[in-house]
């Protein structure tokens, strides 16, 4: 008789992902899917409504990263007014930037603190009662504090420049609404230690130094976990550096090959196709060029690494360097390496706020740019988890009548199905019995990408992780919950 | 309001998410009023997180207002003490969390309360909370008002045993 295995967070409303392992009658893993229950009305709320309110109604979308939906459904609109991607006025975009710098560095430097350092510091198999922030905070408080100041300064460059944590106004079609003071710039240059960006970038390189002595004693698991050849796409600047902001659409396989070669992402339907499979709420994108069984890929920090040929800022560049003497100067396919490009991320985004903060750009007053007004418009940008997709259409009456969203989890969703059916045949496979260390590994590879499942809803309630084995019948015969 | 000197009213909650807006709204209400509670600062956010150890330091006291699908009706204040609640790849915090983490950083919390109010409805792309929960926040609201200009040293513990026995 097969077995099922089910993982699910149980949350009251969408937003939750739930893994099913299927075993046959020797307990060998079959097949494995992670569903994800993703809210598909947002397009359609939209419609109707004024095309200029869009910056601040996406932002409801989700509670993690409200920024980058701000940002991106800005750029859109950008082209609408016929600004174009291209047209912002240099106080404009450098403001911008400057609080799509600051998401990055918080939301980075929370999911390596929060999220991750746990499992580093006490392993996957710790006892989960100890294996969070909290217990890092009893084990290894400099670090704890690390990560609520770093989340703490990231959220004060938000505010600066968006206006607000709550309906952020910063950016406006065309530009943005407000530049950054003498006084708001030097309290970020020069804060009350630790609040300053110096220390940020301190203490940003202090943890890519922790993650590669890590990976120097550990690096079988963090090499090996998880790890399966993969396509990568990201933005990349005009001339190959990253940029989470702007630039053209790249695509490398597993070898480095290029795929999609700089291409215009406002054609980006000529390129990425999204295909509906009926046990998923979730799309799986994919390259219309490889078609729907091969053209899966991977957007993230490791993608963006894999596809970009340099970084712009010193420190970032060295150890961008570094990590691509260690690939051999060839994509990373491991999962886990996932970590290693956050953090060098992390640290390029702390070396350009400090770069934008000494630019006397951001106290200009040009702030919006003006253009002919056009129908339609796509705006992308490099949000935390990955590549964000913004099109909208709007009509005569200057209503939006489409819009199509492709989130970062989204783009992810086919790489993360295999990190977990990686993860299944390694640990779960011929094992008679459902242990906390599976569960854990599970957890452990849907990690390494971040995903956004909790989709910005947190009344009072519970999200336990449950697994549980379901016979062929349908019938609970095992479970674990915590 | 003798027993606190500074107090920190933080609603947090998705305002597009119906009666997920209820702790953003009991914020925005005290905000409207704020020259009626000197001492009294607000602030709202989708969810905590981590930096909230750190945000909540400068106060003697903090209310939480959250949203809740289950609390009694109309609404629930107590006392919250640390807790580790930490959930599955999730990026938000439960308030006892945020406590426990800060009594690991800092080794103290200021005294903090929640004030969660009963929701009903939770879809996406709906600005306006049920006709119920709306009900429901009233009363809070009336309930916090006469807690915050209470100038009696047990207030708190004596709102926290009143708000038992009040019903719909």
């Amino acid at each position: 008789m097969g077995r099922k295995i089910t993982i699910e967070p149980v949350t009251r409303v969408e937003g939750h992902g739930k893994v099913t392992i299927q075993l046959d009658p020797q307990n060998n893993v079959t097949d494995s899917r992670l569903h994800i229950v993703e809210f598909r009305g947002f397009e359609r709320f939209v419609q109707g409504r004024p095309y200029w309110e869009a910056p601040v109604l996406v932002q409801r979308l989700c509670g993690i990263c409200p920024v980058s939906h701000h940002l991106a459904a800005a750029k859109a609109l950008d082209v609408i007014v016929g600004v174009g991607p291209d047209g912002l006025t240099p106080t404009g975009e450098k403001m911008r930037r400057l609080m799509h710098y600051g998401q990055t560095f918080q939301s980075h430097a929370l999911h390596f603190f929060h999220l991750v350092s746990p499992d580093l510091l006490f392993g996957i198999d710790s006892d989960p009662a100890t294996r969070n922030v909290i217990g890092v905070a009893m084990e290894h408080p400099d670090l704890a504090v690390q990560g609520v100041m770093m989340r703490k300064f990231g959220q004060e460059i938000i505010r600066a420049t968006a206006g607000k944590k709550i309906h952020g106004t910063g950016a406006i079609p065309g530009g943005i609404n407000k530049n950054l003071s003498i006084e708001e710039r030097d309290e970020f240059l020069k804060g009350a230690d630790p609040l300053n960006i110096d220390k940020m970038i301190a203490w940003s390189q202090g943890a890519v130094d922790f993650f590669k002595d890590f990976h120097s004693k550990n690096s079988d698991m963090l090499d090996n976990f998880a790890a399966f050849p993969s396509n990568h796409l990201s933005l990349v600047r005009k001339d190959g550096s990253l940029d989470l902001y702007h630039g053209v659409l790249r695509a490398v396989d597993s070898e480095g090959k290029k795929i999609l070669d700089d291409v215009d992402y406002q054609d980006y339907l000529q390129y990425i196709g999204e295909e509906v499979k009926d046990w998923s709420y979730m799309k799986f994108p994919y390259l219309k060029s490889l078609g729907k069984r091969d053209g899966w890929y991977t957007v993230g920090p490791l993608a963006r690494l894999n596809t970009c040929d340099f970084i712009d800022t010193p420190l970032a560049q060295k150890e961008f360097e570094a990590y691509k003497a260690y690939t051999n100067g060839k994509p990373s396919n491991a999962s886990m390496h996932m970590h290693w490009a956050r953090l060098i991320e992390t640290l390029h985004a702390a070396e350009k706020m400090k770069d934008l903060l000494n630019d006397p750009d951001l106290q200009g007053d040009d702030r919006v740019a003006k253009g002919t007004k056009t129908n339609e418009g796509v705006g992308l940008l490099e949000a935390p988890r990955g590549t964000l997709f913004h099109h909208y259409r709007i009509n005569d009456n200057d209503q939006i009548e489409m819009a199509n969203l492709i989130v970062s989890t989204t783009n992810n969703n086919e790489p993360m199905n295999r990190a977990v059916n990686f993860v299944a045949k390694q640990q779960i496979n011929g094992k008679s019995e459902v242990t906390e260390g599976m569960l854990n590994a599970v957890e452990v590879a849907i990690r390494a990408y971040d995903p956004c499942l909790s989709c910005a809803t947190h009344a009072l309630g519970k999200m336990p992780l449950e697994l549980s084995l379901v016979d062929a019948d349908g019938n609970v015969i095992d479970q674990i919950r915590k | 309001m003798k027993h606190y000197q500074k107090i920190l009213i933080y609603g947090y909650g998705n305002p597009g998410r119906q009666d997920d807006g209820l702790g953003p709204l009991v914020a925005a209400s005290i905000e409207k009023r704020a020259d009626e509670f000197p001492g009294v600062e607000w602030d709202s956010n989708y969810q905590l997180n981590i930096e909230d150890a750190m945000n909540i330091r400068d106060y003697d006291a903090v209310i939480f207002a959250d949203a809740s699908l289950d609390c009694h009706e109309p609404f629930e204040l107590y006392r919250l003490q640390p807790a580790k609640e930490i959930t599955f790849t999730t990026h938000a915090m439960s308030a006892e969390s945020v406590l426990a983490l800060g009594q690991d950083i800092y080794g103290e919390n200021p005294e903090c309360y929640m004030l969660a109010i009963r929701g009903y409805e939770w879809e996406m792309g709906f600005e306006k909370l049920s006709d119920r929960a709306a009900a429901n926040l009233d009363m809070a609201l009336d309930f916090l008002v006469s807690l915050l200009t209470d100038d009696s040293p047990n207030a708190f513990a004596d709102a926290v045993e009143a708000s038992k026995a009040i019903k719909i």
